[in-house]
């Protein structure tokens, strides 16, 4: 028996890795979906922040995040307390005891788990204030956005404070994760402005066509892929047929909720521009993600595939009115993992019993006014003290050369000596 | 000597060049270029927002060729360019003063 729960524990510590490192890969997605949509004048250095916003949510998490989201002994169900660097791994005798309380998988494969959540969520803040954002303050925002603004709101839902305790639920994140993201890059992009030249001043919208759309197109496959590790993960446990069986579940919905997201994107797209728009398309794919990630286990897997294209339907009628509204979002972030998030919550008692609409809205608030209200004094700190913009003319230019002083493609522009 | 400039759509390019080498026209310039005549630009979409673009792509063929060749020239360029349809590009003549092969020094026809 003791060698049956320790196996367990090892497959179950194996998949959560597993998992994990799927969601890490995400990261490469989130890079290229963003360096297919911005110009090619900005690549490099989005492609930069891309890399250097994950290295520094894994290192703010490491430090404080974790601890904060997941307090060995919280001061109370609002705040967590703070401590600092990650505790001891779990030791053999407390895993054979077996029993309710004994732990099934290695903590440390669960802070790997975690770090590559907290990377996502800044991923999503990156797309929004693309092209005209200064990289440096883009990273003290990172530092302070990783270390603090995100675990705070995700030790009240998954380390078991006041939102979870309310019954609200969350399943991988639409709210804890892709809300968060969304609104902190909301905040950022209202006291940022627009990129220049891309509304006109008599209200018309003036496209920024992205530079690589195979690019874009491999950043989706990419995260959809990351996906499978983001929901299928989530369900913590796969050693025994029930668990089994659920994350094969988690799998199938979510794959099928991408594809509805897909094809109600398409169509919708198709009716109200006359063109198959490829990017709404796309657009579409992580709509349906996200719309499933709240609650990918309950839903049948054609009820996972309405939540996703009900998500598909909104992401392009969102993109329109976030124009109309003059939010600049190179890439539909804010729509994608703001909009289509919110959905994602309140799809759950759809198919969930245990969960409520009355309790999913108020989850949805609080993340959504937590994270706004301190992203924006944050970046409003940031605005007065350095700055978040670059210069008319560096923008002009483009980031690369402003902020990297190298281009993506030099080949393409520079004389050779 | 004529140095005759022609604007053509880009798929004709190769028509063109075969039909310059068969009336033994030694060498061309070709370049890329962007630009507007009677054809005007024409509207793409993204993301659902229409915009127009204002310049169209066409290939510019530089060929310096004897006076008495020009003619030549010019008729076959206008043949194997032409689509009947708006658009097809225009040819420009001017006189050339002189022309000098780096190689040899040779001047004039000689050179061409």
């Amino acid at each position: 028996m003791d060698q049956v729960l320790e196996l367990s524990y090892a497959l179950d510590t194996f998949y959560f890795l597993i998992m994990g490192a799927f969601v890490m890969w995400m990261a490469a997605g989130f890079a290229m979906l963003e360096a297919g949509l911005v110009q090619s004048k900005n690549t490099t250095e989005i492609l930069l922040k891309n890399v250097a916003l994950f290295a520094v949510a894994c290192t703010m998490y490491m430090i404080m995040g974790y601890n904060i989201m997941y307090p060995g002994e919280a001061v109370n169900s609002w705040w967590p307390g703070i401590s600092f660097f990650l505790g001891g791994d779990n030791a053999t005798a407390d895993v054979i005891a077996g029993g309710e309380d004994a732990p099934y998988y290695s903590s440390l494969s669960d802070f790997f788990f975690q770090v590559v959540f907290v990377a996502t969520a800044m991923s999503i803040v990156s797309g929004a204030v693309a092209e005209r954002m200064k990289l440096w303050s883009f990273l003290i925002f990172a530092v302070v956005m990783t270390g603090f603004i995100y675990p705070m709101q995700g030790y009240w839902k998954w380390g078991g404070g006041f939102l979870d305790a309310a019954g609200f639920s969350d399943f991988a994140g639409s709210g804890v994760v892709h809300l968060c993201g969304a609104t902190a890059a909301l905040a950022g992009v209202l006291l940022l402005g627009a990129r220049k030249g891309k509304y006109g001043k008599d209200g018309s919208v003036h496209p920024i066509p992205g530079a690589n759309l195979p690019l874009a197109t491999l950043g989706t496959f990419i995260l959809w892929l990351g996906w499978f590790g983001f929901n299928g993960g989530s369900e913590l446990k796969v050693s025994n047929v029930e668990e089994a069986n659920a994350v094969a579940m988690v799998f199938v919905n979510t794959n099928a909720a991408a594809a509805g997201g897909v094809i109600a994107a398409l169509i919708t797209a198709k009716l109200l521009f006359g063109k198959a728009d490829l990017t709404m398309a796309l657009n579409g794919a992580l709509a349906g993600l996200v719309a499933i990630t709240a609650e990918p286990l309950t839903p049948t897997p054609g009820i996972a595939t309405l939540i996703g294209m009900v998500g598909g339907v909104l992401v392009v009628f969102s993109i329109i009115t976030m124009d109309k509204v003059k939010v600049d979002d190179p890439v539909g972030a804010i729509s994608v993992h703001g909009v289509v998030g919110m959905w994602g919550l309140l799809a759950v008692p759809l198919t969930n019993t245990e969960a409520a609409f009355g309790s999913q809205i108020y989850g949805l608030v609080v993340i959504f006014a937590w994270t706004f209200i301190a992203s924006f004094i944050v970046w409003m700190i940031l605005k007065m003290v350095m700055g978040i913009r670059v210069t008319e003319e560096e923008e002009y230019e483009g980031m690369d050369l402003a902020e990297c002083g190298m281009e993506a493609y030099p080949e393409f522009t520079s004389a050779k000596v | 000597m004529k140095l005759i400039t022609a604007i053509i759509k880009p798929f004709k390019l190769d028509d063109v060049r075969e039909a310059l080498s068969e009336i033994g026209v030694q060498g061309i310039t070709v370049t890329e270029v962007k630009g507007f005549g009677r054809q005007k630009g024409h509207t793409e979409l993204y993301r659902g927002a229409e915009y127009v673009v204002d310049f169209l792509p066409k290939v510019k063929l530089e060929v310096a060729v004897d006076t008495d060749m020009s003619e030549k020239v010019i008729e076959s360029i206008r043949n194997a360019a032409n689509t009947g349809k708006i658009g097809d590009g225009k040819i420009f003549v001017s006189p050339v003063e002189e022309v000098i092969r780096i190689r040899t020094g040779e001047t004039g026809p000689e050179a061409l």
